[in-house]
């Protein structure tokens, strides 16, 4: 057992935990944040996905341990004031999701993508910046259509999905 | 997950003395693979020695034609270096296709090399360009490192420190990946030194892990186009066969990745 302190969601939190005590559970079990999910537990689905200083990463495959003295942002440290996160609202408006369980992992990629691509952003890219990310429900159409919604919204230059 | 202690030095000689300190203690990069091996208790170490924090395992340089990586560079800073890709963009392509984002954020050229999966992509790449695998005991030619399945030279206790090897003249790599893990059934890195000699390193396809094909080496040597490629004969007999592919099938692949790495290079 050790201390771990790390900022989640700008909010400076400290914890008692198990050295072997993975990032996702430190999120979900001891911060009761529970928008991060445990899909597949073997790196393979993204339904983990929350940012680590400002870069993606599967919180299933971190030992929180790993993670002391890191920013993490989660999917509840997306939205402002009540409002929506741009890659949220297009989420939204572009029904990019059916059961929604990938949906938090989808969008903390979506927006690590858009962070890195910017206006460089294109239907093919974001297909493959999804390789990470597996989705049971949608096809991936409706949640590309969004990512490059959002990049637009974001004053990247997206392109909307081909029809 | 079985317990563990985790540890976190500031340099390399304080991780030696962590590791050291306990016979069941490993070092831990990324943690891609060693993370979900003790998750599936495949892998109990006693003790964690994590490497990210380590000033002197970071960095990119290119010196005259001599490339030199930091072992604890992810592959997400390799893909986007612009040094390298001036230097030798074959690796940043490598690097670009590595698992997914997510994984290429935290996964690290050492921790990859020092793991040694023979489906791993990196080990093609320092075995072609002929590295150097630094340590901060040795340096090791990428010819004398990778030595069998998930098996390499480096004693216990050893940190890569770093890798280096000269800008070749061409190269490139080119793998099938596996449909569902994207590890590759089959990868070739191809590379044509300065001095005009030719290295073809295979990945994912050994059945004793990376490894050299002295065939295409002597085709490409010879003649440096997919034609030559296609002309050589790759004998299955020490190919890998699984579920995902018969040995006959990986030395076809064999030949169609050297054919496609030459023609990208």
């Amino acid at each position: 057992m050790a201390k771990v302190a790390m900022t989640v969601n700008g909010r400076k939190v400290s914890r008692e935990c198990e050295d072997r005590t993975l990032l996702v559970h430190f999120i979900r079990d001891q911060l009761s944040l529970t928008g991060t999910h445990v899909g597949c537990d073997t790196s393979q689905c993204g339904a983990c996905v929350v940012h680590m200083d400002g870069k993606a990463v599967k919180s299933c495959s971190i030992l929180a341990a790993q993670a002391a003295g890191a920013e993490i942002l989660t999917i509840e440290g997306l939205a402002a004031n009540g409002e929506l996160h741009p890659v949220q609202a297009a989420f939204k408006a572009n029904h990019g999701l059916q059961c929604g369980f990938c949906t938090p992992g989808m969008v903390m990629s979506a927006v690590d993508m858009i962070n890195r691509y910017g206006a460089r952003l294109d239907e093919k890219t974001v297909r493959e910046n999804l390789e990470g990310n597996i989705c049971r429900c949608t096809g991936y159409h409706n949640i590309v259509k969004a990512i490059l919604a959002a990049a637009a919204e974001m004053g990247a230059a997206g392109r909307q999905a081909a029809e | 997950m079985y317990a563990t202690n985790y540890h976190r030095p500031s340099s390399i000689a304080e991780a030696v003395a962590l590791q050291s300190a306990s016979n069941e203690a490993k070092y831990v990069s990324g943690g891609m693979t060693l993370i979900p091996t003790m998750k599936q208790r495949l892998a109990a170490p006693s003790d964690l020695v994590d490497l990210r924090h380590i000033a002197e395992l970071k960095g990119i340089s290119v010196n005259a034609s001599r490339v030199r990586i930091g072992a604890g560079t992810t592959h997400a800073e390799v893909s986007a270096s612009p040094e390298l890709a001036a230097a030798c963009p074959a690796i940043c392509h490598l690097a670009a296709h590595i698992g997914d984002p997510h994984v290429r954020h935290m996964g690290t050229i050492g921790g990859s090399i020092a793991n040694n999966d023979p489906a791993a992509d990196y080990p093609s790449a320092m075995l072609a360009l002929g590295a150097t695998i630094v340590t901060n005991a040795r340096e090791i030619p990428a010819d004398d490192f990778f030595t069998g399945l998930f098996e390499t030279a480096l004693e216990d206790g050893d940190i890569v420190v770093a890798v280096t090897f000269d800008m070749p003249a061409k190269a490139a790599y080119s793998k099938f990946p596996n449909p569902a893990s994207r590890y590759a059934m089959t990868g070739v890195f191809v590379a044509k030194a300065q001095d005009g000699s030719v290295r073809v390193a295979v990945t994912g396809a050994g059945a004793n892990g990376v490894f050299r094909h002295a065939g295409l080496e002597a085709a490409l040597s010879a003649d440096w186009s997919a034609d030559a490629a296609a002309g050589v004969t790759v004998d299955a007999g020490d190919l890998l066969s699984d579920i995902h592919g018969s040995a006959e099938y990986r030395a076809n692949l064999v030949k169609v990745m050297a054919k496609r790495a030459v023609a990208a290079a």
